[in-house]
């Protein structure tokens, strides 16, 4: 008898009750991120391909698209904006990050926190605070020598402010991976300081500079709260789908304009991961990291500078605040809190406020269970590796997908007839789900990255055990990543607490949310309330934030004994 | 079926260990898994007695780990089968099988205590509290940690997590011990001395036990019997003596231990060719002349007192390169009839004093005709 006759093919393995919760878990977060991310992109994609009547007609959306001079006019407006604001705003931001990072200067900790600032307001602050500055009634009018801030200046100037913290992240990240060696290398050759910079340094971080430009850009492009507050006559992509589907319940060309959109963003982000892969490369294990050396004359220029743009970016943010506080504009300078009684404004008083706080603590709880959870069974489960595969594509996508168009698509895809979710439309459970989705993708990377940390072998320990693999999750997995978790949970709330592009088509009548009504307030020419509002919700997420970083200081610093050595 | 085969036809040619009357307590069948079109396992198969410490040795990426991790059930293979303790595990999970493995990574949980981690398994099977805690004691001694139940993992050090690991492996009593490079993160310091503690509990507590090493002391030192393996297949299975004595491949021969490596030719009966140099040698086992084979010669065998130009295999060399090692020397020698050929040989620093060895001088050394070994050109599979 030959050996080859006791060789057995391949048994499956048998499964386990283990196997089953990890397989429908697994099948749960595929059926999440289909029907919260990839089957409103589709049923948007569709729906720009078909007449009001629900007809095929092939690409005849487009052509009327492209052959209406008004809508090509913005498509125009929205690229020559971004490029103009992505020219101004990365260089600023590069000098901020080549101080907080290549510099001894003071107060680094302090300047930064000064330049996120705008990350806890909504997009749509800065608009209101450069209507305060330069608009018809604004203090500094005459500085724009008769231009109007209502229109492209006004949407640059207010994009600069709020892109600069996304810009000045980036390039902190990618200046701070710096290898010391390189520079003593050159210095020890007698390199001159301008040839080192031109050498080392720009090289260095060039893709950093890439990442933030397409960063920066596929912002302007995608905003639509600064575009709808100051931008006037002047149209854009984003107002432009707003107009469609909202003003004239075009739905179709709305899906146009949408997927229009979509295309910068998605292409920004393709070339961004190419480039981001490159980066990774780019320092090896064993580099020493930078120590910059006492400079007085270089680390007071950079102070100098620091003083300045973070005082700017705090004196736009101050203006809006400032302006919720005046009585009327620029009649009546007293300070009171007359537009805080929103009531007088807005039919529900503080309902949208408090209905954003009820959707961003949603968001917040259950969105950050369902990524980490998620991120966890992509990373660490076993079998299905089909179904983990998709899972992860999904959660990558948003990234590439503008609020609004996620937006348009949950539209379109929760009022379609066939669809039986459609007693979600309105509610703000579904405003929690949009946003959920919306924010997914950077909340899922903070999740693997953490999760990837972890040593893979604990789940073969467990197994080994006899340990089924959610208690190991919920003893062990989950008390190690707490600090992601929160992170998680904050940049949830935070973001939900702001958006306006993501929700605004989809608040219904009781849940209008606050982000929205400063929106409405502001078209209905109450400016200072919609200030008003804007300074509420940056109080509750700049609140939301410092209690997070007081409770890792204090409460984790206790529960987590077993970090230190 | 297929797996009711006759037992005497299994234990044939095709497993490597009949012969000896020994209970195996892991049988391995004809097990084969690849990683796309790469083989990390081809068609293996092999025995571990029961109560015995077994290594399976080998470079990186010759399957080592991945047979370990398919005898877990943490890898699935494409085809073969797997017994533990008499019983085909082949399609359960790794939580039916019945094993404790330790890491070199440890693998300790970070935010649990050392007591924590040592009952990690014992708390789920709803032992009663006393119990558990008596026998976490009970392991804490026995790895020589008994002081340290409420400490963290990261409040200890390399060797004191590596004993924790194993602790929380054996805390169920566990058949079967699996240790994969368990010492490979440790200082050399600490790496001998858990070696030697390692070895002894296996010895006590008289488990079953494999570990995956990628270094041939720590086998040597360590194992009952020694699994080399090479490029997803078993080049040969024994005692370290035998390995190291009687190597069964080109390939065995080199990574186990140093090994002079030639390309030499049969000259006649009882006679080889190596270049110029025409040899006695043992072991061509009728081999016809003008056959090419691989011949072996540890540096130790080389003899360099008592040779006189008269004796068998004396070749005149000259010293090129002497490198200090301490308690001896590795020489760089040419022989003075081809100096294209490179010999090393270990010089003890008694030989070394005794004979004045300088870089540069010419002595005559002897090639004992048994110490010779010769293998088959091409020797993937076994002489």
């Amino acid at each position: 008898m030959t050996y080859a006759a006791t060789v057995v093919t391949q048994e499956t393995r048998r499964i386990t009750a283990e196997d089953v919760v990890m397989r429908v878990a697994i099948v749960a977060l595929v059926a999440f991120l289909m029907l919260a991310i990839a089957l409103p992109l589709a049923t948007l994609l569709s729906k720009s391909f078909q007449d009001s009547t629900g007809r095929f007609v092939g690409l005849a959306n487009y052509v009327r698209y492209f052959a209406t001079p008004s809508l090509v006019a913005s498509l125009w407006n929205s690229f020559w904006v971004a490029i103009v604001a992505t020219v101004i705003v990365v260089p600023l931001a590069f000098l901020y990050a080549y101080g907080l990072t290549r510099t001894r200067m003071r107060a680094k900790g302090f300047f930064l926190a000064l330049a996120l600032l705008p990350l806890f307001a909504p997009s749509l602050l800065s608009a209101i605070s450069f209507i305060y500055i330069f608009g018809n009634q604004g203090f500094l009018k005459t500085w724009l020598f008769g231009a109007s801030v209502y229109g492209p200046i006004g949407i640059i100037l207010a994009q600069v402010f709020y892109c600069f913290p996304h810009a000045m992240m980036i390039l902190i990240t990618a200046l701070a991976l710096a290898d010391g060696r390189l520079y003593e290398a050159a210095e020890a050759m007698g390199t001159p300081r301008w040839r080192v910079f031109l050498t080392v340094t720009l090289p260095g971080v060039r893709y950093g500079l890439i990442s933030a430009m397409f960063v920066v850009f596929t912002l302007v492009v995608t905003d639509f709260g600064i575009a709808k507050v100051i931008g006037g006559q002047f149209n854009v992509l984003a107002t432009d789908a707003y107009k469609q589907v909202i003003g004239q319940q075009n739905f179709e060309m709305g899906a146009v304009v949408g997927f229009v959109l979509l295309v910068p963003a998605v292409v920004a982000f393709a070339l961004d991961r190419q480039i981001q892969r490159r980066q990774v490369a780019l320092l090896s294990a064993r580099a020493v990291p930078l120590e910059p050396r006492v400079n007085p004359l270089k680390d007071t220029a950079f102070l100098f500078y620091c003083v300045v743009l973070g005082g700017l970016v705090a004196a736009v943010l101050g203006v809006a605040v400032w302006g919720s506080f005046i009585t009327y504009w620029p009649y009546n300078l007293t300070l009171s809190l007359k537009n805080y009684n929103f009531a007088e404004f807005e039919s529900n008083g503080f309902g949208p406020y408090f209905a954003s706080l009820h959707m961003a603590a949603i968001a917040a709880i259950f969105g950050t269970a369902i990524i980490f959870s998620g991120a966890y069974l992509i990373e660490k489960g076993q079998g299905f590796a089909s179904g983990r595969a998709l899972a992860q594509l999904l959660a990558m996508l948003p990234m590439a997908v503008p609020g609004l168009v996620l937006g348009l698509g949950y539209v379109f895809f929760i009022n379609a007839k066939w669809n039986p979710l459609g007693f979600l439309y309105g509610t703000i459970v579904l405003l929690a789900i949009n946003c959920i989705a919306h924010f997914y993708t950077t909340a899922h990377i903070t999740a693997t990255t953490a999760l990837k940390q972890i040593d893979n072998e604990f789940e073969a320990v467990s197994a080994s055990l006899k340990v089924p693999f959610y208690r190991t999750f919920a003893r062990v997995t989950v008390p190690i990543c707490m600090p992601a978790i929160f992170d998680i949970a904050i940049y949830m709330f935070v973001n939900a607490l702001t958006t306006v592009s993501a929700v605004i088509f989809l608040y219904g009548a009781s849940n209008k949310l606050a982000s929205i009504s400063i929106v409405h307030m502001d078209e209905a020419g109450a400016t200072a309330a919609a200030a008003a509002m804007a300074t509420l919700i940056v109080l509750t997420a700049l609140t939301a934030k410092l209690l997070h970083l007081l409770l890792d200081r204090l409460v984790f610093g206790k529960l987590q004994a077993w970090r230190r050595r | 079926m297929d797996q009711v085969v006759d037992r005497t036809a299994r234990n044939g040619p095709a497993s490597p260990l009949n012969g000896s009357a020994m209970v195996p307590h892991v049988r391995v069948e004809g097990v084969t898994k690849r990683f796309g079109a790469f083989a990390a396992l081809d068609n293996v198969s092999l025995a571990v007695e029961q109560g015995k410490l077994v290594c399976f040795l080998g470079p990186s990426g010759c399957g080592k780990t991945t047979l370990l991790r398919v005898i877990a059930g943490l890898e699935t293979q494409d085809s073969g089968r797997i017994e533990i303790g008499g019983r085909d595990v082949t399609p359960l999970p790794p939580s039916q099988r019945d094993f404790g493995i330790v890491f070199q990574s440890y693998a300790l949980f970070p935010n649990l205590t050392v007591a924590q981690n040592v009952g990690y398994g014992l708390v789920n099977r709803r032992k009663p509290r006393k119990e558990i805690r008596a026998r976490v004691a009970e392991l804490l001694t026995l790895v020589g940690l008994p002081e340290q139940t409420s400490k963290y993992p990261v409040q200890l050090s390399g060797g004191q997590q590596q004993r924790v690991a194993l602790a929380r492996a054996l805390a169920s009593s566990p058949s079967l011990l699996l240790l994969d490079e368990p010492l490979s993160a440790l200082d050399a310091r600490v790496r001998v001395r858990l070696r030697d503690e390692i070895k002894a509990l296996q010895r006590r507590l008289g488990i079953t036990t494999i570990m995956v090493t990628h270094d041939q002391e720590e086998a040597l030192a360590m194992a009952d019997r020694i699994v080399v393996m090479n490029r997803g297949q078993v080049e040969q299975v024994g005692s370290p003596a035998d390995i190291y004595a009687r190597p069964a491949t080109a390939f065995v021969a080199d990574f186990v231990g140093a090994m002079n490596m030639f390309d030499a030719e049969v000259a006649g009966p009882g006679r080889v060719r190596i270049g110029a140099l025409d040899l006695a040698c043992g072991g061509l086992n009728g081999k016809p002349p003008g056959q090419r084979v691989k011949l072996g010669l540890r540096p130790e065998e080389v003899r360099v007192r008592g040779v006189e130009a008269g004796s068998a295999n004396a070749v005149p060399v000259v010293v090129e390169l002497l490198d200090f090692l301490g308690a001896f020397c590795r020489a760089t020698l040419r022989p003075a009839a081809a100096r294209d050929l490179v010999l090393r040989s270990d010089f003890s620093a008694n030989a070394m004093r005794d004979l004045g060895i300088k870089e540069g001088q010419t002595l005559t050394v002897g090639l004992p005709p048994e110490a010779l070994r010769v293998f088959d050109v091409e020797t993937a599979g076994g002489a």
